[in-house]
Order: structure tokens, then C-alpha cells, then sequence
């Protein structure tokens, strides 16, 4: 080992404090990225995979009642691989040990098993057998939420009668990697699930023998989506089709997608600000090195060493440190990542979902810690360079100090001496001072992040779900009803309020924008309902026209007194212009309501219903569910308190965790720069602070004057990390803001007290940590040393 | 112990009393003796210059009286304080409120000016003078904004020394305050100590390998490897201008 490298151990020994301290704030960013990268490859590679083998359909088309012959038409068609037709149903569902009416989606599946579209990945039991009409396949999400096995039974109410379905097996399918229901913001496997059943029982039992209502294909390679569906729409428009879409509109691959994107966003941009504050640091770290050691570099010099090979000695101090956090953030990255793996598998269903870390993954680490680490250590190494021998012996001449900012304004005269001594250290390095405040600053913000979610999760739920959805229960009928139909309502256990409403799936189209929608008749005067605008006042339902949500209209680009035409997607599927009479915000789903009576008149129908939304006692409401369960005609129930316990039992945990590793990682950045910061501060003036202790200034005192600077810095970051942390809030309602929900921007008080809070506290230990280094100055030295 | 009168100094009341001290320093494997079983007092009110070469343990003795050292064995008192049974803080508050310190190199705040570098002391003292006046006596009434970058070194000192001043020690402890400075300059550095010792009443110890200086003195204590080896008082007082080396 070369002399020069000796050094360089001993210098890595020496500063190991400081080495830590950034080694850590590199192995964050390492961490997120290895752990977001590695997602990313693996939830892409297993998707494709797993579409791949398990053929997921590029196109789907609902349809009302069409003819098998259809099929062979579309087969047909240019640009088509291969077409699958299918039953699908959905049904209220009986399942032991559970009070409420659960939802369960048939879907037709071969009785022999042969290839298909969509096809299933059997996890246990077996395939159904032909010829026994009552076995079923259960979804793997749905069975494991209800401990459902092969060999137990459910039962589904099935056109009007009870039947009895034995579970055969367990599979997952690409179509359901997330399984979740239409009209739901969050998954709710206790209460919704696929269950796959033979075509032939199907298709007897509603009506669908040579026949189907669902369609799914697979494109040829470079066929055109686009061309395919324009041919879909206009052959299957008499079936009552409502539209054929592609993969983009399909759900669970919405949210699949979605996912995939943010590990992309987030594996780029978190590690981003952590390798940024961590070149900050090795540049704070490696300037003052060199500083300190311009003697050394000055004999080094004199001796013959070349500049590269002096600026490579201080270039490898930055290299060691930063990859030292690299290997840190790489078993770190991968822990983490096995964790997001094992979190996924709760709402992802792949056959497989392998969690590796590749080794472009590992390279990428390295060379991005080694750019970092260049990036940091250019300065101080051209500042080797720079120095003549000659000067570089000269100690570095006393800092300079003028009269700055503070006393042109004549503020001076209310600070202390000790307060002058912090304002003027800040004032002669603004830009050290400004990438501390904005280092420290991204700690705050990553802690208001990380609360954020929270508190936009409390406000979403409060206003959607206490504010605007107030009913305990929705039930669907299977079909539009008399409005009669209230009154067996109002009547079953433990109902105390009933409002009815129709719903009617509809197509807006306004100029050359249109949109699937479902209309949504209520009652005006109803309080299971509530229409609110942006500040949560009640908006009152005109007798005529169309309330939108702003979200809807934004994307038809109709504001209010615009007509809009209303292409109605059922029964004699009529069209008509109605005006635009209102606008609401909601924050879930895209909403178009009316007055109940006006679509009834829309609609040219009698007093229909669809279903109703009612208020039910706590302590009836087994009995209502037992009752629901078992009535033909509901065809769906949905109730809100269950739906959002599940919720909450799922993503508060993950929240819980995700905040967790935030506050962790916004530590380690405020305890790493205001540590550095200190350190340096105590390097730089620690002659100074020791000749403070000789003339009879107390410990404490000094402690004051070398931590009030960072503590200076910490309390002036606090605003900007408000600010950034805000704007990055914010930067993703925007990046999120989807048709399914949209996050409002609501951060509570609690919750900047809470950065604030945490931030504090890490730097006032980061400090204490320093501080005890005054105990050992040495007050002798500084009576016979220059500095 | 403050306006001590110059008559009182005849009447032999000791300031330091220090007895049979010693100090051993361990460099590595071998014990440094740096001083053997000294005694010496230390009166109110005189200018004493402590005169040796460089290892004779003069400082170490200066840093022992100044209470950021701790001998080996012996004792020293302060007035009726036994400095070598004192902790940590009693020693800061020693050193608060009786002593003054003035070091070879200057040891201002750089991020301070002149006025703010003695103001900071001042502000920690129960009857300090006031800031200006004690730049004043030092002879930098004009450049009490200055920053230490912007002064010579001898103007640096000369604020050392106001800074010193100003809290009105009983004790002033200067350890080569000239050892930096040139001819010129650290003859008047030499002549603001001599004001302060006359105006003030206050005990100044310096130390010195310069022996030209040690002929301002009242008294000059020779100091050789550990040992008081010579001690004498001057009959005459010579002016710190009238000194040369």
C-alpha cells in the first residue's frame, strides 16, 4: 500500500464521524433506488411474463346478449389473433362467516380445460369437473381474505335461487392481478371476488346458451387497437354493447400500470435529492480536509507529487466513502425491496412475482454513488490543483470578514456579540448556508410527505364518506324497479331511512369529447346523498339538468349552461340534449347526477328505481344482512363501514410502514447535515472556541455559539420545507390525479408541527453528539499555536 | 482585590502563593520533568517578567497559574482559593473573574470586530470597563470597527490586551505577547502592558525568552529546566521605550 494511500485510511479513520454520516445518507438513496428498480424490473418483468403465458386479452367488449356466431365475425376481422367469449355475471354471494352480502363475479370458463384467453393459474385444488354444474374455481385474493379452501362451499344467489357452489380450486388470473370492483376506489376481497364456473351452467342459468354478453381478444402483432375497436363497436352495437376498450381501460391493469409507473418515478426522483445532499456533504467535508491540510499538500508538492496524483488521493476519500454507502444501500435496497415484494403479493396476484436484484441494477448503484461522489469532490480537488507550493505552506491567511447585510441595515445593535459571530459565519458562506437550509429543507418536506398521506386519506374519507355518501348500506336491484319497491325497503330490520335512486349508464358527449358515465338519479331532497362544492357546501339539485362533477366536466370541456347530448346505453337506448346545471367536486370517480324524477322523465319511464341507499340501525344490521343475502332481487350490497375498515386494515398498515422508513430517511438527512455542518464548524473554529474557554467563557456558552449557526440554519430551513414540501404534496395530487380519485390537498397543522418536531430533534442530537467533542479541546495549545 | 494601592505591594501579601509544585508531562515512554518543586509569590500590583528559554517550563508554570493546567503535585493558592483543588468550573470561573490573558498570537474572534471582540467579554463581566475606553487605553479608539483581518499585528495584540483589560482582572498572564510582532510594534504592545500595570494596579506576569524585556520589570524570576535558578528585583525601572534587542 502506497504512502498515499496510508493516509488516506487514516484520514477515512480520523473524519469517521463525517464519513458515516454521509456514507448514510447515500445508503437511503441507495436503498430507494435499488428497492424502486428492483420492483419496477420485477412487477415488469412478471407482468409480461404472466400476460404472456397466461394470453391476457388485448381488447374487451361488454355486451347485453349476443349470438355465438358473432364470434367468428370478429374472428374474422383484420388484425385479430384470437377471440373469446364468455359469461359473466355478477351476483350476490352467501359466505360463511360473513353477516353482509358479499358480490361475487361468475365468469364462464371451459368444463374441459383447454388453453384460453385470460387463462388460470391454478395455485390449489383442481380444475372443475365436467359435467357437475355446481363447482366453482375461487379468485386467490377472495379466498384467502374469507379462509375459503377446496372442498368448502359458498352460496350464490343465481337468477333468483340458492345455490350451493363447491370450491374445486384456487387460481389467479391476469385479468385480476388487482381484483377489485368496478365502482370501488380500494380493493375489498372479503366482499368481492371472481369465482370461474363452468359455461354450460352459466349459460342455463341466465339465459345464455349460444350465447354470450362478454368478449375478449387478442390482437395480431401490429394490428391497430384503435381499427379493431371501431369494427367491435359497430358490429357489436346492436348487443348492446357499450363500448369495447383496450388493456389501457381495463382495471387491473390501470393498477398495475399505475404501480409500475410510480416505482419508475419514485426510484428516480427520491434518490435524486439523497445523492444531492450527499455530493453537498463530501464537498463540505473535503473542502475543509484540503483547508487543514494545505501544508501537507504544499510538501507533497514540493516533493514531486503531481497535481492528479494529490486530487485522485482526495477524489478516492469522496469514491470510498460514497461507495461504502453503496454497499450499505445495496442489502439494504434488496431488504427493503423483498419487503415491497411480500407487500405487493397483497394486492398484486402474479404467478410469481420474483424479487431481484439484477446486476445492471448493482452497476447503476455504483455509478451513480461514483458521479455523486465526483461531482462533490471537484471542488476541493481543482482547489489542490490550484495551490502553488509555495502558498500552499503559508498558513491559510485569517478569514475575512466585512461589514455585511446585517449592519447596512444597522441590526447588529440587537444581537449579542455570540448572535454576531452565527449571523456573520452564515453571511460570508451564503452558499454553503443556502445548500444546508435547502439540504435540511428536503428533510422537512420528505417528513411532510410522508404525513400528507395521511391527512389527504382522513379528508378524502371524511368528506366521501361521512359528507357525501352518508348511507349505511346501498343495495342494486338486479333490475330496475317500480318505485313501489321503497316501501319493501323502508320496511326490512333496521332500516330507518330509505332514498331511492336510479342509475343509468350513459354515454356525454359534448363537441367531439364523449365519456362513459352512469347517470345517477336521486332523490332532491335526500340526506343519504349530498351534493358539496370545493368548500364542502351542500349544492342543491336543480329539478332539471345535469350536475356534474368539475372532474367530468373538465374532461368533456362543458361548463355550466352547456348542453350536452345523453346517448342512453340501455333499453331503447334513445338520445337526447340536456343542459349542464351544475357543477360539484368529489374527489372518487366520475359523477353525473339528476334529479330522480327528471331522468325517470328522461328516460320516458314510470317511477323506476335502481336501487336504494339506506340508513340502518347498528344494532339490526346482522339481521338485515342475513335478510339482504337472501332476497333474489338485490343484486348488489354495498356497505360503507365494512368497505372501509378493510380499507383502512390494509392501507394504514402500509402507511404505518411507508411513513416509517420517511421518517427514518428524513432523520438521517437532517442528522447528517447539521452533524457535518457541526463538525466542520468545530474544525474551523475550534482555536477560536478554545481561546473563548482560556478568557473564562464556560462550556455551555461556547456550545452555544459554535451549534447556534446550525441551529440557525435548521430553524431557517423549516419555512422552505414547509414550502417544498407542500409543493411536492402538491407535484403529486397532480402526477396522481386520475378518473378514479383524485387527492385533495390538505395537510393538517399537526402534521407541519410534526416535521418540525422530528427535524428538531435530529439535529439537537446531531448537535449534542458534537458538542461533547468540546470537552476535549485543549485550552493549552492555543496559548503557544497559530491556528 | 480590585484598585489595589502600590503601598500595599510592600506589605508582602502574596496575590499566587505557589508551593513545591511540580508537573510531570508523559511523551510516549519517557516522562517529561517540566517542573521540579518550584515556589514562588506573587504579589499585588508588581510587573513581573518570567525569563527562560524555550522548555525551561515557564509556560508551563503561567498555565498552571492561570488555571488551565493542574500540577503534578504541590499547591497553589490564589488569594485564599487552592487553585489545585479546583474542578473544572470553579478553574472557568478563576479564570472569568480574576484573570486576563493575553497570547502569543492574538486570538481574536475574526467574524468580530475590535469593539465587538472585547464587548464580548465585558458582557460576561460583573464591573467591566466600558469597551471603548478600554481601546481607548490601548490606543484603538479609531479603529474599533475594524475586523482582525483589517488591523496589523500589533493592533491585534493591543486589542488582545484591551480585550484582557477590560473585565478588570486582578491578573493579566502574558505568554510572549511580543514573540509575534516586530521591534517597533511589540514596544508599544510593551508600553500599553507598563500603562496598564500603572494605571490599574494590575499584576501583569510575562513571559519571555527575551531577556531585554525583563529590565521594565519590578522583579524578574530566571526560569531553567524547571528550576527557579535566579531572582531579582530591579532597583530602577527602565521605560518601555528606552528597551532595545
Amino acid at each position: 500500500m502506497s504512502a498515499l494511500d496510508k493516509k488516506l485510511l487514516r484520514d477515512l479513520k480520523r473524519l469517521r464521524g463525517q464519513v458515516l454520516a454521509v456514507a448514510m445518507v447515500v445508503a437511503c438513496g441507495i436503498a430507494v433506488y435499488v428497492t424502486m428498480r428492483s420492483s419496477y424490473d420485477s412487477l415488469l418483468a412478471s407482468q409480461s411474463s404472466y400476460y404472456d403465458r397466461y394470453r391476457f386479452s388485448d381488447i374487451f367488449a361488454q355486451v347485453k346478449r349476443a349470438p355465438e356466431s358473432v364470434a367468428s365475425e370478429i374472428a374474422a376481422l383484420e388484425g385479430v389473433a384470437a377471440v373469446e367469449t364468455r359469461v359473466v355475471m355478477e351476483v350476490t354471494l352467501d359466505v360463511p362467516d360473513l353477516d353482509e352480502p358479499a358480490t361475487g363475479r361468475l365468469v364462464s370458463i371451459p368444463e374441459r380445460r383447454e388453453p384460453i384467453l385470460n387463462d388460470l393459474h391454478l395455485r390449489r385444488g383442481r380444475w372443475i369437473e365436467a359435467g357437475r354444474r355446481d363447482e366453482v374455481i375461487i379468485s386467490e385474493a377472495f379466498a384467502e381474505a374469507n379462509h375459503l379452501e377446496p372442498g368448502r362451499s359458498i352460496t350464490a344467489i343465481i337468477n333468483g335461487r340458492r345455490e350451493r357452489l363447491q370450491i374445486a380450486g384456487i387460481a389467479i388470473s391476469p385479468e385480476y392481478v388487482n381484483e377489485i370492483r368496478a365502482a370501488d376506489v380500494f380493493p375489498d376481497n372479503r366482499r368481492f371476488g371472481v369465482l370461474w364456473m363452468s359455461r354450460e351452467a352459466l349459460g342455463s342459468a341466465f339465459d345464455m346458451k349460444g350465447g354470450f354478453n362478454d368478449l375478449s381478444l387478442r390482437l395480431a402483432p401490429q394490428a391497430s387497437e384503435r381499427e379493431v375497436i371501431d369494427h367491435l363497436d359497430s358490429m357489436l352495437a346492436r348487443y348492446g354493447c357499450l363500448g369495447a376498450y383496450g388493456r389501457r381501460d381495463q382495471l387491473s391493469h390501470r393498477f398495475l400500470e399505475d404501480e409500475i409507473a410510480q416505482d419508475k418515478i419514485t426510484g428516480i426522483f427520491v434518490p435524486s435529492i439523497f445523492l444531492a445532499v450527499a455530493a453537498f456533504l463530501i464537498h463540505m467535508v473535503l473542502s475543509r480536509l484540503v483547508a487543514t491540510e494545505r501544508d501537507q499538500i504544499a510538501v507533497m508538492k514540493a516533493f514531486g507529487y503531481t497535481n492528479q496524483r494529490i486530487g485522485f488521493h482526495y477524489l478516492k476519500f469522496a469514491l470510498v466513502t460514497l461507495l461504502a454507502g453503496t454497499a450499505m444501500g445495496v442489502p439494504l435496497g434488496a431488504w427493503l425491496g423483498a419487503g415491497l415484494a411480500q407487500l405487493y403479493s397483497q394486492f398484486f396476484r402474479f404467478p410469481q412475482l420474483q424479487f431481484t436484484v439484477g446486476p445492471h441494477v448493482l452497476w447503476l448503484a455504483i455509478a451513480i454513488s461514483a458521479a455523486a461522489a465526483f461531482v462533490g469532490a471537484i471542488s476541493a480537488v481543482s482547489r489542490v490543483a490550484a495551490l502553488p507550493p509555495a502558498e500552499a505552506m503559508r498558513p491559510e491567511p485569517p478569514a475575512r470578514f466585512r461589514r455585511g447585510l446585517m449592519e447596512r441595515i444597522g441590526l447588529q445593535k440587537l444581537f449579542s456579540p455570540a448572535a454576531r459571530m452565527i449571523v456573520r459565519n452564515i453571511e460570508r458562506r451564503p452558499v454553503k448556508a443556502i445548500l444546508s437550509i435547502s439540504g435540511i429543507a428536503f428533510a422537512v418536506a420528505i417528513l411532510l410527505v410522508g404525513r400528507y398521506f395521511y391527512d389527504a386519506l382522513d379528508y378524502l374519507i371524511e368528506v366521501q364518506f361521512r359528507a357525501v355518501q352518508r348511507e349505511d348500506v346501498a343495495v342494486t336491484f338486479n333490475n330496475p324497479r317500480s318505485s313501489s319497491a321503497r316501501y319493501d325497503l323502508a320496511r326490512l330490520p333496521g332500516v330507518t331511512r330509505s332514498e331511492t335512486f336510479r342509475a343509468v349508464p350513459v354515454r356525454l358527449r359534448f363537441e367531439n369529447r364523449s365519456r362513459r358515465v352512469a347517470i345517477l338519479g336521486i332523490e332532491p331532497d335526500g340526506e343519504l346523498r349530498r351534493l358539496l362544492d370545493s368548500r364542502l357546501r351542500k349544492v342543491d339539485l336543480p329539478p332539471e339538468g345535469l350536475v356534474l362533477t368539475a372532474k367530468l366536466a373538465e374532461i368533456l370541456g362543458v361548463d355550466c349552461g352547456d348542453e350536452v347530448r345523453v346517448e342512453v346505453l340501455e333499453g331503447a337506448r334513445q338520445a337526447r340534449s340536456v343542459i349542464v346545471a351544475g357543477l360539484i367536486d368529489e374527489m372518487i370517480g366520475l359523477s353525473a347526477y339528476m334529479d330522480l324524477r327528471a331522468l325517470n322523465r328522461l328516460m320516458r319511464e314510470g317511477e323506476t328505481i335502481s336501487g336504494a341507499y339506506l340508513a340502518v340501525d347498528r344494532e339490526a344490521a346482522p339481521a338485515l344482512y342475513s335478510f339482504l343475502k337472501r332476497t333474489p332481487a338485490v343484486g348488489g350490497v354495498a356497505i360503507r363501514e365494512a368497505m372501509l375498515d378493510s380499507f383502512l386494515e390494509t392501507v394504514a398498515e402500509n402507511l404505518t410502514i411507508s411513513t416509517g422508513i420517511l421518517i427514518i430517511f428524513a432523520c438521517v438527512i437532517a442528522f447528517a447535515i447539521v452533524y457535518n455542518g457541526a463538525r466542520i464548524a468545530l474544525s474551523e473554529r475550534g482555536h477560536e472556541l478554545a481561546s473563548l474557554r482560556v478568557i473564562g467563557f464556560t462550556r455551555g456558552e461556547i456550545t452555544v455559539m459554535l451549534l447556534g449557526e446550525q441551529a440557525a440554519l435548521t430553524l431557517a430551513a423549516i419555512p422552505f420545507g414547509f414550502a417544498l414540501g407542500y409543493a411536492i404534496c402538491a407535484l403529486l395530487v397532480w402526477l396522481t390525479e386520475s378518473e378514479l380519485y383524485r387527492l385533495p390537498i390538505v395537510i393538517r397543522p399537526e402534521s407541519y408541527f410534526f416535521a418540525f418536531g422530528i427535524t428538531a430533534i435530529a439535529a439537537f442530537l446531531s448537535g449534542l453528539l458534537v458538542a461533547h467533542r468540546l470537552r476535549n479541546l485543549d485550552l493549552v495549545v492555543v496559548l503557544k499555536t497559530r491556528e | 482585590m480590585k484598585g489595589v494601592a502600590v503601598n500595599e505591594i510592600q506589605s508582602d501579601e502574596a496575590v499566587f502563593h505557589v508551593h513545591r509544585v511540580s508537573k510531570i508531562y508523559r511523551m510516549g515512554e519517557t516522562e517529561v520533568h517540566a517542573l521540579r518543586a518550584v515556589d514562588l509569590d506573587l504579589y499585588a500590583g508588581e510587573f513581573v517578567v518570567l525569563l527562560g528559554p524555550s522548555g525551561s517550563g515557564k509556560s508551563t508554570l503561567l498555565n498552571i497559574l492561570g488555571g488551565l493546567d493542574t500540577p503534578t503535585s504541590g499547591e497553589v493558592h490564589y488569594l485564599d482559593h487552592i487553585l489545585t483543588a479546583a474542578d473544572e468550573g470553579a478553574l472557568t470561573r478563576f479564570r472569568r473573574e480574576h484573570v486576563g490573558f493575553v497570547f502569543q498570537f492574538y486570538n481574536l474572534i475574526p467574524s468580530l470586530t475590535a469593539l465587538e471582540n472585547v464587548a464580548l467579554v465585558t458582557e460576561i463581566s460583573d464591573n467591566p470597563l466600558d469597551p471603548k475606553e478600554a481601546l481607548e487605553m490601548v490606543g484603538l479608539q479609531d479603529r474599533l470597527d475594524h475586523f482582525p483581518a483589517q488591523l496589523s499585528g500589533g493592533e491585534q495584540q493591543r486589542v488582545a490586551i484591551a480585550r484582557a483589560i477590560a473585565k478588570r482582572p486582578d491578573v493579566l498572564l502574558c505568554d510572549e505577547p511580543t514573540g509575534a510582532l516586530d521591534y517597533s510594534t511589540g514596544k508599544l504592545v510593551l508600553e500599553v502592558l507598563e500603562r496598564v500595570n500603572r494605571e490599574l494596579g494590575t499584576t501583569v506576569a510575562v513571559i519571555t525568552h527575551n531577556a531585554s524585556i525583563a529590565a521594565m520589570a519590578d522583579r524578574v524570576i530566571r526560569i531553567s529546566s524547571g528550576r527557579i535558578i535566579e531572582e531579582h528585583r530591579n532597583a530602577v525601572k527602565a521605560r518601555p521605550e528606552d528597551l532595545s534587542w
